[in-house]
């Protein structure tokens, strides 16, 4: 009886976590943004998953002391890409959440689950930004 | 006689061009022609050194709108005074990659002003006591921060002779995509290095001058502009003793 | 020769851990106000982009400076075999260490970016002086490991001469390099000086000395162990002749700038016209630093007084930092010389405008980080001596020099 309970229980949480996991998995590309009508462009999702980080930090010190600005993996291509934006056309900033749905935007949806600190958007705008105007 | 005609059409197709350039790198035109212009795929080299000229002569007392250009280009007037900070402080805090200055000369006590920006020396101070090596020259003479290595150390702006440098000292809410900027990392004038690597030509402070008292170009280039208007007069380096060799000449002072 | 004792600090338990909750108060506090500046930015302080080193920066390079200093004692007894020294060794290589701990912490804590610690320490531009600091502080916490190493375990002590030497040698290249941080600034007029060097080794003799005096005096007195007046003349009159040393070479630096019209609007500066420079630099550094404390530990009487020496190493260290002040502060606010023939009428970003000075004046905050690290510094050596075994048993003048009576 408690033997059964107990598989139960264990089954359970293991379709649980499936389909939370996958629900994640499935939502880290925000509806809306660029990036949500394409297909993965810059390298398969599984290896992007993975290695992301160490495309931006390899390609920021090729940018900034070589210049070369024509590559998939800069930053701001990041950002361009996947930020999304709110129901009044505004853009939501990529690491945080949508005030309106409590949504968590791009790098939120796995950054806050894994715990890792983003040190980037202390400095790179989190959404984008031009000047001039 | 054919040849004052054809120097009558050289001269129109001259101004013509001028004109179309001018309006083409009019401000709010520009910005999209930066997102649309050609990414630099190739490294830089030191085929080319980026420079400016001064003439001081031309610089308009009281006028400060290269300084705007700077700020609107580079997100610096999106900064705001933190809450707390007194006028006086923030005046002291807040970073300015360029400014004007008048002075008045010792002896003959004529007045001139002038803007002073990083001075992209050759052998760059800044560049000596750095001691992670943010501080760095390019290749192409531009002399910059890394500030995914700057610790925000300040001895770049304590070794500067020109004052270029700011540090910044508050928590940065908005900043544009092609001038990152966060609390605690040092920068200056980077001769708008988003327009170098992009293919756009000229700087802020160039295109907003009015009175054509500043001068964008390649040093390393023969028949540039610049190097030619360089060859044409006089020219200093603002405190020629260090021997820093630097990419911005001066003349009038 | 005789077995020397050593014995940890054994003041009563209620009174060890009421200093104890004082300066951890008071660290509490300091820490606070760290956090508040790390949190906020460098907006709260009064640093700015004119003077970019305040407060903090006084603290930490005497901090520094004392520590290559504190040294000494143990290279008296070392390197130059001077035997009666030898018992203060061990109290001498822990003050280094802890003083060395408190400044460093001190500026990293200042850095804009004190999170990329791990950036300074693995990235370096060989071309800066700062990088060679870094591995200057952080291969003499390890010597001087090493050297407290060979005093306190018999087995090791055949090393203790070979690596006393080791280290005295490169707290001089320290501090060497730690002066060279000025030295080798050519755009400032106060800096660019060679002089700077050398007469930043000096002042180490002397900070660090009086440093050590007082915790000497203070951790011996609280328990009432014996300390003669054999060992702490000798240590006085050292005292008074490094604080000598440094006026002479304090005469030195502003003589030879005297001499070269170029720097006489900085020496005026110092000298005359800098409002709060001129007074700490007459007031603090010359008059309280040096020359009060050489009259006092000099005169027949006064010197001779624990009063007095007390005193005069309190003074010392007073005028130390003072003299930093002047030194990092000073050279800052005096405006770099841009346009040598020219007169600043106006500008947009605080160039000197008719000479006038940088303005800084130092917040709360900042004088709490740098204070906090000498409290931490005092705080570690008080836990040490009474954990181990650095305190000599007894520096009676019988054990001191059994010899000469």
């Amino acid at each position: 009886m408690v033997n059964t309970i107990t598989r139960l229980i264990l089954i359970a949480a293991l379709v649980f976590s499936a389909a939370v996991s996958g629900a994640d998995r499935k939502n880290s590309v925000i509806e809306g943004s660029k990036a949500a009508e394409l297909d993965a462009c810059v390298a398969p999702t599984a290896l992007m998953r993975r290695e992301h980080f160490k495309f931006i930090e390899h390609q920021r010190d090729i940018t900034v002391h070589q210049g070369i600005r024509d590559t998939d993996h800069s930053l701001s291509g990041c950002v361009d890409c996947h930020v999304a934006k709110d129901t009044h056309g505004k853009h939501l900033p990529i690491d945080g959440l949508n005030p309106e749905t409590a949504e968590k935007q791009f790098c939120a949806g796995c950054h806050e689950y894994s715990g890792v600190q983003l040190d980037c958007f202390s400095c790179h705008t989190n959404v984008p930004v031009t000047t001039g105007k | 006689m054919s040849d004052n005609f054809d120097q009558n059409r050289r001269d129109f197709v001259s101004v013509a061009s001028k004109a179309a350039a001018a309006t083409l790198i009019a401000p709010g035109v520009l910005l999209q022609s930066v997102a649309h212009a050609k990414p630099r795929s190739e490294p830089v080299s030191d085929e080319n050194r980026y420079g400016l000229l001064i003439d001081t002569t031309k610089c308009a007392d009281g006028c400060s709108d290269c300084v705007t250009g700077c700020e609107k280009e580079n997100g610096l007037d999106m900064l705001l005074k933190p809450k707390g900070a007194s006028d006086e402080s923030w005046e002291r805090q807040r970073p300015r990659w360029i400014r004007t200055v008048k002075v008045k000369d010792r002896l003959s006590g004529h007045v001139s002003s002038l803007p002073l920006m990083c001075q992209h020396c050759e052998h760059p101070p800044c560049v000596d006591v750095c001691p992670t090596g943010a501080s760095f020259r390019r290749a192409d003479g531009i002399v910059m921060v890394d500030r995914h290595t700057c610790i925000g150390c300040r001895y770049c702006m304590m070794a500067c002779p020109y004052k270029a440098r700011s540090f910044i000292h508050e928590n940065v809410q908005l900043r544009p995509t092609v001038a990152p900027r966060g609390k605690g990392c040092v920068e200056s004038c980077n001769l708008c290095v988003h327009r170098r690597d992009n293919d756009v030509a000229g700087t802020a402070c160039q295109d907003a001058c009015q009175h054509g008292a500043i001068l964008f170009g390649d040093l390393n280039d023969p028949n540039s502009e610049i190097s030619q208007a360089l060859k044409e007069r006089n020219h200093t380096q603002l405190r020629a003793d260090l021997k820093l060799n630097t990419g911005v000449r001066y003349r009038g002072i | 020769m005789k077995k020397t004792y050593y014995r940890e600090w054994g003041i009563e338990s209620p009174r060890y851990w009421g200093i104890l909750a004082v300066l951890g108060a008071i660290l509490a506090v300091a820490g606070v106000a760290t956090l508040h500046m790390e949190h906020e930015g460098h907006w709260v302080t009064g640093m700015n982009n004119e003077v970019v080193w305040g407060l903090p920066h006084v603290f930490a390079i005497f901090l520094i400076v004392a520590a290559s200093g504190a040294l000494n004692v143990a290279a008296l007894g070392s390197v130059f075999g001077k035997t009666v020294y030898k018992s203060l060794g061990r109290l001498s290589g822990l003050l280094a260490m802890t003083l060395l701990i408190g400044g460093l912490l001190v500026l990293v804590l200042d850095l804009g970016q004190p999170s990329r610690l791990i950036v300074a320490m693995t990235t370096y531009n060989f071309k800066s002086i700062f990088a060679w600091n870094i591995y200057l502080y952080v291969g003499f916490l390890a010597i001087v490991g090493v050297y407290l190493f060979t005093m306190m375990e018999r087995k090791a002590q055949r090393f203790y001469k070979g690596v006393g030497l080791l280290a005295f040698v490169w707290r001089l290249i320290l501090t060497t390099g730690t002066g060279s941080i000025f030295g080798f600034i050519v755009a400032r007029q106060g800096y660019d000086a060679a002089l700077l060097a050398p007469m930043f080794i000096i002042m180490s003799f002397a900070y660090g000395l009086a440093i050590y005096l007082l915790v000497l005096m203070f951790t011996f007195n609280a328990e009432g162990r014996a300390l003669g007046d054999k060992i702490l003349l000798r240590l006085k009159n050292l005292l008074g002749i490094f604080v000598a040393a440094i006026f002479y070479f304090v005469v030195v630096y502003h003589l030879t700038n005297l001499y070269a019209t170029e720097n006489h609007a900085y020496e005026a500066f110092i000298l005359l016209n800098g409002g709060i420079y001129t007074t700490l630099f007459w007031v603090g550094w010359v008059l309280l630093g040096m020359l009060v404390p050489m009259g006092i530990l000099f005169h027949p009487a006064l010197g001779k007084s624990r009063g007095g020496i007390v005193g005069a190493s309190v003074l010392v260290i007073l005028g130390g930092l003072a003299a930093m002040y002047v030194i990092v502060i000073g050279g800052q606010a005096f405006p770099l010389s841009i346009f040598p023939d020219k007169i600043i009428l106006e500008s947009g970003f605080q160039d000197g405008v008719g000479g006038a000075a940088s303005i800084y004046s130092p917040s709360l905050s900042e004088f709490l980080l740098g204070f906090g690290g000498m409290v931490l510094a005092l705080t570690v050596t008080l836990v040490a001596v009474r954990m181990l075994k650095f305190l000599p048993a007894s520096l009676a003048d019988e054990v001191v020099d059994p010899h000469h009576g």
